[in-house]
């Protein structure tokens, strides 16, 4: 019962939240401050996301042959870099993953 | 473009962002299933909630028996993010009536954003491009809904091995790296991402917070400096010449 509650109270919030921008500043202008501030948001945010999941293994900086994710992660970012194409972005992260993780398992 | 160009083009340009989405949805639903959270409350989690970081995180944070509250905290905390979305594409939404922003607010997730906003940056004059906003936010719905089913079905029969739940960061760095167009976004970007690494021990996963608001500011400072240095160059030019 308390997980249902808890549940309801996420995607209430989260709704309210995607929501709240939207009809506040459509009656109101937005000042150019905030403007530049918005500019930054999804990059900075969506960086701050993945790093992370690159780098860490159990919140440890992982670098070793343990943690192939970072080295994927920086083959996939040259792909989107150079032909900022999604699919072959993924396509590639993922091939170079599955590769390093097979190589890395019988070095 | 008319409403259903609009509409089935925002389909189209979602597909390749699906190839990164069907996986996570999976993942997600197979692992909620994995805490132990019944089938139907994992698929509802889907459609209540609809946001994939939040929802695993949600899991991870169920499983560990964490209270309640602290769970919504975090939630709320990861997802404060839409606010910026929400208020970015705010502009663009004004002329629509109650039902379209109730509609679009509800599908409004990192990847839908994405699109929305560089669809809407276009130059021209579509009145349309809503239903280009709709039409990507539907596949993607349709999409979670569906893997998180898939994901549910099959669970344990996808192995870890496979590492699908790396399509995630990956889907997102499709969408970041071409946005970083200038010096101050990819400094803003590489701040925000080392800033994440340090802050990852702060609790209700408030890293990312701090990351984002510390990479806002170095991304702000670095273009007030580029303003200046152009307005610098401005003036010595008019200086030089007769």
């Amino acid at each position: 019962m308390m997980l249902w509650f808890t549940l309801l109270a996420i995607g209430a919030i989260t709704y309210a939240i995607r929501l709240s921008c939207i009809t506040f500043f459509s009656r109101v202008d937005i000042p150019s401050t905030v403007l530049s501030i918005l500019r930054f948001v999804p990059v900075v945010v969506l960086t701050a996301i993945i790093v992370p999941q690159l780098f860490l293994v159990n919140n440890v900086v992982t670098l070793s042959p343990e943690n192939p994710r970072w080295i994927a992660g920086i083959i996939a970012t040259i792909v989107a870099w150079r032909t900022h194409n999604v699919l072959l972005t993924i396509a590639v992260g993922m091939v170079a993953l599955w590769i390093l993780q097979i190589v890395l398992r019988y070095l | 473009m008319t409403k259903r160009t609009e509409f089935f083009t925002g389909l189209k340009d979602v597909l390749p962002i699906l190839l990164g989405v069907a996986p996570t949805g999976m993942i997600y639903g197979a692992s909620a299933i994995g805490a132990s959270i019944t089938p139907v409350m994992t698929q509802a989690m889907s459609s209540i909630v609809f946001a994939g970081a939040a929802q695993f995180v949600t899991v991870q944070l169920i499983a560990a028996a964490i209270p309640a509250g602290i769970i919504i905290l975090t939630a709320g905390v990861l997802n404060l993010r839409h606010a910026l979305y929400s208020a970015s594409l705010a502009p663009y939404l004004k002329r629509l009536n109650l039902f379209w922003q109730l509609v679009l607010a509800y599908v409004l997730t990192d990847e839908a954003y994405a699109l929305a906003i560089i669809h809407y940056r276009q130059d021209g004059e579509s009145r349309h491009r809503h239903w280009y906003f709709l039409g990507a936010g539907v596949g993607l719905w349709a999409t979670w809904q569906m893997c998180t089913a898939l994901g549910i079905l099959l669970g344990t029969h996808i192995p870890a091995s496979w590492s699908l739940d790396f399509t995630l960061p990956l889907t997102f760095i499709a969408l970041v790296i071409p946005a970083l167009k200038q010096r101050a976004d990819a400094l803003a970007a590489v701040v925000a991402g080392v800033v994440a690494l340090l802050a990852v021990r702060l609790p209700l996963n408030s890293g990312l917070l701090v990351a984002t608001c510390i990479g806002i500011v170095t991304g702000m400072v670095m273009e007030a400096r580029r303003r200046k240095r152009f307005i610098a160059h401005d003036i010595q030019k008019e200086e030089t010449q007769p």
